[in-house]
């Protein structure tokens, strides 16, 4: 049995239905992300779990026990506000020691225990300090400080990472896994950055329509997702679709017209031929070069842009239809920029089959 | 001339009137206090006049010279029991209304709007309107003339007013804090006192000392209900329009006299009102 479990939980909010029976297992010491769009209802999510909101209809069982009757305070359970909500009228010190005062900890303990967790985190140089005097980041950490100070069995993230600056953000997605492992806590994770998921989550969650969508490891989620919805909101940039229709031709291999060219599909779409699909192919998966290729695309080049480590190229058709391409970076298209053209090459291998109407992975 | 300190040459002479307007009452008031019932009745009014302190002296000493002889007032005991009033009806409206206050805003109950409204609907009607009845129920269980009875109407002055104000403060402040706080293992009782009650503090000074002013002016409910013993300045001061005639100067002095509290109070619990409520803890 899981350690934390809910089953079929259900809230609606007036009309709208936000979750609808939704399920979730982690195991202890697991770190799942919930992933989705904003406002899917990953944040209620967490408020149910926690016990400040009461779901319509479900259960949420924590240690092979029910908890539906039991308040936030005991449920063991401790959480980290996207909005860090800390007390205003205490010190950085007294925030994070408020769950051990809770405890009536003897005073050299809690003293020992924030000044550890503090410096952990890195702003025991501010423990005397009011929140409205702590910047963002600060006031992060000391959110996440108070969250972990008594070692929580169940700890959760609500989007911690969104309201802090871009170093800072990477500073802390390298420092938390280490921070799960040391308290062995079961973690669930909110956020809206597939990077994010990616980097902390054992598995990720994609929430969607009131349920998940998926619950996978990162590699699955990103390799095989279950449908077109799940890897568009993966990678940047994003996944390339193009709608299909396989057809056999006279040797007996399966071709489709893509961007008005006709390519071999090779042997995996050899039973879509007469169907309607939407080929999903990441960016990294297509090859782009000045000369030509066997089954390459011609293709104009419309855009390029460097990011640094990888170079994104928008590429065009002769039907208009645009391809996105990214590789290493190099110098060369750099040089090139401007209208040129050039021959694109999808990795079928590595391409990804989509019902056109259901969008379930075939 | 520019245009700009044209403009602001009108906007204060604008709010000269309105100042004017507001305080030449009180300036009057002050005048008469120090003035004898003759120079006060003088047609036409004038500002030159040899000031006298005889009439604070009369409402400290409790004894009033009039044309026909001297008359005791109880004005000090006057004095005392409006602030006993006052304080006691506050306090007893802030131990009710702040919890109270707090179960309205944070939680959702059958016929938890309709109540709230109800309370607030004890400030639409005009107290004439139940003083009748409750004086014949107050003499029957023996409230009429004590302390008790009239800090116990006064809670339909005090407590709305207290009840509704802190409301909308506690309305005000994240219940994300306080979620965050009961995860941290607190029953909600504790949430409310340690985390709530502090942060709406200025909102419950403020409304305390309105609850007190109110308290303070109210007239009505002590002329009905209390005897000499226990009534407050207000109704006090109604003993200055003696067989003699009005005594002007007396009553200027003793509204001088009992403004002051209020002010004091006042000058005190600024320190608290204009305190922010500081939410540097939330964002956005």
């Amino acid at each position: 049995m899981a350690y934390l479990e809910v089953r079929g939980v259900a809230k609606s909010f007036g009309k709208k239905k936000l979750l609808d029976g939704l399920s979730l297992e982690v195991e202890q010491g697991e770190c799942v992300v919930v992933f989705g769009p904003s406002g899917c209802g990953k944040t209620v999510l967490l408020r149910i779990i926690a016990g400040v909101l009461e779901p319509d209809r479900g259960e949420v069982w924590i240690g092979g026990k029910s908890v539906m009757n039991v308040g936030p305070e005991a449920r063991g359970v401790a959480m980290a506000f996207q909005n860090f909500a800390l007390y205003p009228h205490m010190d950085a010190f007294e925030n994070i020691a408020s769950p051990l005062r809770a405890r009536s900890r003897p005073e050299e303990e809690i003293k020992q225990r924030v000044h550890e967790i503090a410096g952990l985190l890195r702003i025991d140089h501010v423990l005397d300090h009011l929140p409205k005097q702590l910047s963002n980041g600060q006031k992060q950490r000391t959110s996440l400080a108070r969250s972990l100070v008594h070692g929580p069995s169940v700890l959760m993230l609500d989007d911690p990472l969104r309201n802090v600056d871009a170093k800072i953000r990477y500073e802390m997605r390298l420092e938390l896994p280490r921070v799960f492992r040391k308290f062995h806590s079961t973690v669930l994770y909110v956020t809206q950055d597939y990077k994010e998921a990616l980097a902390l989550g054992d598995r990720i969650g994609v929430l969607m329509d009131g349920h998940f969508e998926q619950v996978d490891t990162p590699a699955a989620i990103y390799g095989s997702p279950r449908n077109r919805r799940v890897a568009s909101l993966f990678g940047d940039p994003p996944i390339n679709l193009f709608p299909i229709r396989p057809e056999r031709g006279g040797d007996g291999a399966v071709h489709a017209q893509i961007g008005g060219q006709r390519v071999a599909l090779g042997p995996r779409a050899a039973e879509l031929a007469g169907r309607d699909c939407v080929l999903g192919v990441r960016p990294e998966d297509v090859a782009f070069g000045f000369d030509q290729a066997e089954g390459g695309i011609p293709v104009e080049l419309a855009a390029v842009t460097p990011f640094n480590v990888r170079t994104v190229t928008l590429l065009k058709a002769p039907d208009a239809t645009e391809i996105l391409a990214s590789r290493p970076e190099d110098n060369s298209l750099a040089a090139a920029r401007g209208h040129r053209k050039g021959w694109a090459r999808i990795d079928l291998d590595r391409a990804l089959f989509f019902d056109a109407a259901s969008g379930a992975r075939l | 001339m520019s245009k700009g300190l044209l403009r602001r040459v009108i906007r204060g002479g604008l709010l000269l009137v309105v100042v004017l307007f507001f305080l030449f009452p009180m300036f009057w008031v002050l005048l008469m206090s120090f003035q004898t019932n003759q120079d006060i009745l003088r047609t036409p009014p004038s500002l030159t006049f040899t000031p006298t302190i005889s009439n604070y002296v009369a409402l400290i000493s409790g004894e009033i010279q009039t044309s026909v002889g001297t008359l005791p007032v109880y004005y000090m005991k006057n004095l005392w029991n409006s602030a006993f009033l006052s304080a006691c009806a506050v306090a007893m409206s802030l131990v009710l209304g702040v919890p109270a206050a707090y179960a309205f805003a944070r939680f959702k109950f059958r016929l938890g709007e309709d109540i709230a409204f109800t309370l607030l609907s004890f400030r639409f009607a005009p107290p004439i309107l139940v003083l009748l009845p409750l004086q014949l129920y107050f003499q029957d269980i023996g409230l009429y003339d004590t302390y008790l009875g009239l800090v116990w109407v006064y809670q339909l002055i005090t407590l709305p007013l207290i009840l509704w104000i802190v409301r909308g403060y506690f309305e005000d402040i994240s219940p994300d804090i306080e979620h965050a706080y009961r995860l941290d293992g607190h029953s909600w009782f504790r949430s409310m006192w340690k985390i709530a009650i502090p942060l709406a503090r200025p909102g419950i000074a403020a409304a305390g000392l309105l609850a007190f002013i109110f308290a303070w002016n109210s007239f009505i409910f002590a002329l009905v209900l209390g005897s000499s013993d226990v009534q407050p300045v207000t109704v006090g001061s109604l003993a200055f329009m003696t067989a003699s005639g009005i005594q002007y100067g007396t009553i200027a002095a003793s509204l001088v006299l009992s403004v002051i509290p209020t002010l004091v109070l006042a000058l005190y619990t600024q320190r608290y009102l204009v305190e922010g409520l500081s939410l540097g803890a939330v964002k956005g």
